[in-house]
């Protein structure tokens, strides 16, 4: 039980497809490492814009500059979200990811994260994904340090696990040709983590990765948690192709349910020295999600409050939930709700 | 697996049935996933890999109804709006519509009790669909339906039966069985078949040679007792006669019942549970279904695991249950079933309805 997987070992579980011996011996890794406890947050995401000059294949949130659709937050617009959040009962963290705005300078986000930290001084705060980050290097001409310690000092404790997609080159220049490599994503987080900034590490799969590039996946994680200890949960996102350019061209279709258990367990199980599997209800529907506690999830997010990048890929989840609902869905499941308050 | 656990699990593993004791702690594990490969265990030691399916088309004749249970959204008095009742040509018309998927197979059918039909009515289109599809398999009619038409026409359950069978019927859908509990039913479904009544059918046309399914309708106002009275009830019979072919487990779906406001729908949690729990009690049932539509697609895939050898068919066009504001789509491609069989690693099986193998793919 406590020898590592190593890849081929991965591998043959994969291909063994039992999924129920699989989900056994995660709940087991689940039940050692939080027991009983199944966490939670009341949480909100901003999504500051959605023009983007990435244009991944892979994205139904984005557009270009100049989209009817388009949308930017000003800082008014901020202002109302944080006055709304200011009133929600035990809100413990503001969650922001965006698109890679193609003009706004460095200074609108560092603006963004002193406003946040201003109107709600001791909320955590987790934002900017590493490709964001890079964006901002790119954007600035500073180190990833530079950028990471005058967002700190803004007031920032973390950074979202996303972006990391397939780590391999390979795939990333079919699905976001233009956003950090793997070795720009990587280098993010080992960054982060010696800054103290606490992270989460991410794997998006069921596009046009191979198995074997997913385990390798896991295993940059993994080698890179050894490295620093610095992540502090994983989340899977199973690609949602509807509207995204890459489903069209390569005619995907959606992850199915036994698939996502299938490949949580065996993240669980690869993952030996993250404490926390996150199950992202809003990526995997609220019914797997809940199943995803019998098979080493011990996290299920949070509340969100109108999430909009999974709901513009045809998500059917609705863009938030309440607190009891989760709550019951977790006792239901034999676990004890943990709700994440403010550190 | 802990203490009280290790004994069930033994009996389990050494082919030794179980007890109601045993059902209903099975309902009280909390360990979803010890549950699952017990019945993931079962399932392969007595079915094999294979995952059953149909190409089919369900055909409802009517959903005028004068049962009037407090758990249906379909059936409907005659002067309701949306009632509808179809002549001959309509039933036609609906299975010529499914025929343009040349691997269509078979029907299903089952239908409203209506107010003014005899049974000749019913009978008749059964001989009219078997005459003009005879490459067709006819499964059709509940043990609540056969019950009524015995009333009806005041005839023997083995008249009626003789007389579908030799109309072209050659099975008996599973529905109607709800939780075989009479303090249940007088709540639920005063008005139709009693448990007794339900039993008594699919006894005589077991005697008649003719296979029929069972089901158990859940997560309503019944407890768990009952749920494992029910499949207990159910496995006695199945000692007698040997005539059930499949088990169903049908989650209640409340939207649009008389029941929509007190009831909450059952989780995938529950779902899942209750199907690998009857998987487990029913050991002399060679079949256990994962009906999509109930329990939704991702869900029945999943159910593939927790003890389930089938995943019913396209079905073609749904309407009971998604007048109960199912989620599912109304009907599924045959290359739709056949990858989310592949994807579980299982060998898909088109069959007709008395589980003999058309096309293994």
């Amino acid at each position: 039980m406590s020898s590592r997987l190593s890849r081929a070992e991965a591998l043959a579980l994969y291909e063994r497809n039992d999924l129920l011996s699989l989900a056994q011996r995660a709940r087991a890794v689940k039940e050692q490492k939080s027991g009983r406890k199944v966490f939670y947050r009341i949480n909100r995401h901003i999504n500051l814009t959605n023009i983007c000059s990435s244009n991944c294949p892979l994205c139904a949130f984005q557009c270009r500059a100049g989209d009817r659709l388009g949308y930017v937050l000003e800082r008014d617009d901020i202002a109302k979200i944080l006055e709304e959040a200011r009133s929600v009962e035990g809100l413990s963290e503001i969650h922001i990811v965006s698109a890679l705005h193609p003009t706004k300078p460095f200074e609108y986000y560092v603006d963004v994260i002193r406003q946040v930290r201003c109107a709600l001084p001791t909320v955590e705060i987790q934002a900017f994904t590493p490709v964001e980050i890079i964006n901002f290097v790119r954007l600035t001409g500073a180190s990833i340090e530079q950028i990471l310690r005058t967002l700190i000092d803004a007031g920032l404790d973390g950074l979202p696990g996303g972006g990391a997609e397939i780590l391999s080159d390979r795939v990333r220049s079919i699905i976001c040709p233009r956003k950090a490599t793997a070795d720009e994503w990587l280098d993010v987080m080992r960054t982060a983590h010696r800054l103290k900034l606490k992270t989460n590490a991410s794997m998006m799969y069921g596009h046009v990765e191979t198995v074997e590039e997913r385990i390798d996946h896991l295993i940059r994680l993994r080698a890179l948690q050894d490295e620093t200890g610095g992540f502090q949960s994983m989340l899977l996102f199973p690609f949602h192709p509807a509207n995204t350019e890459l489903g069209k061209k390569f005619d995907l279709k959606p992850v199915g349910a036994w698939e996502n258990l299938k490949m949580l367990a065996l993240t669980r199980l690869m993952l030996d020295n993250f404490d926390h599997i996150k199950a992202f209800w809003i990526m995997l529907t609220l019914p797997i999600a809940q199943l995803a506690l019998a098979f080493g999830a011990d996290d299920l997010d949070g509340t969100l409050g109108r999430e909009r990048i999974i709901n513009a890929a045809g998500s059917t989840e609705g863009t938030s939930i309440t607190r009891s609902k989760l709550e019951r869905l977790i006792r239901e499941a034999g676990y004890e709700p943990t709700l994440r308050g403010v550190v | 697996m802990f203490g009280e656990y290790n004994a069930i699990e033994k009996k389990i593993l050494s082919g030794e049935r179980l007890d109601r004791a045993d059902g209903i702690k099975l309902f009280e594990c909390r360990s979803l996933t010890w549950l699952g490969a017990l019945a993931d265990h079962v399932r392969r030691e007595k079915c094999g890999d294979y995952v059953y399916y149909n190409v089919n088309c369900h055909v409802n004749l009517t959903n005028m109804c004068v049962s009037q249970c407090k758990f249906c959204a379909f059936g409907r008095a005659a002067e309701a709006r949306g009632a509808y009742a179809m002549t001959i040509d309509q039933a036609i018309a609906v299975v010529e519509d499914a025929l343009n998927d040349p691997n269509m197979s078979g029907l299903h059918i089952v239908s409203g009790l209506h107010p003014t039909w005899t049974f000749d009515d019913y009978l008749s289109i059964v001989r009219a669909l078997h005459e003009r599809f005879p490459q067709l398999y006819i499964k059709g009619f509940t043990g609540v339906e056969l019950t009524h038409f015995a009333k009806i026409s005041a005839r023997s359950l083995e008249d009626i039966l003789t007389d579908l069978k030799s109309a072209g019927l050659q099975a008996i859908a599973g529905g109607g069985a709800e939780i075989l509990s009479d303090r249940v039913r007088n709540l639920l479904c005063p008005k139709k078949a009693t448990a007794d009544e339900w039993l008594e059918a699919a006894r005589v046309a077991h005697r008649l040679g003719i296979k029929s399914n069972a089901s158990m309708l859940y997560g309503h106002i019944e407890t768990l007792e009952e749920r494992v009275d029910h499949l207990i009830r159910l496995r006695n019979l199945q000692d007698e006669t040997h005539g059930f072919q499949t088990f169903i487990c049908f989650p209640f779906l409340p939207k649009n019942t008389a029941l929509e406001r007190e009831i909450k729908q059952t989780s995938m949690w529950d779902d899942l549970r209750t199907m690998a729990v009857s998987r487990l009690m029913l050991d002399n049932f060679d079949h256990i279904k994962a009906y999509w539509v109930m329990l939704t697609v991702p869900v029945a895939q999943v159910a593939l695991s927790f003890g389930a050898n089938d995943i019913d068919g396209t079905i073609h066009k749904e309407t009971i249950l998604h007048d109960a504001g199912a989620t599912s789509p109304t009907g599924l491609t045959e290359d739709a079933i056949i990858g989310l069989i592949r994807e579980v690693g299982r060998i898909p099986a088109a069959c007709d309805c008395n589980y003999n193998v058309l096309r293994i793919l």
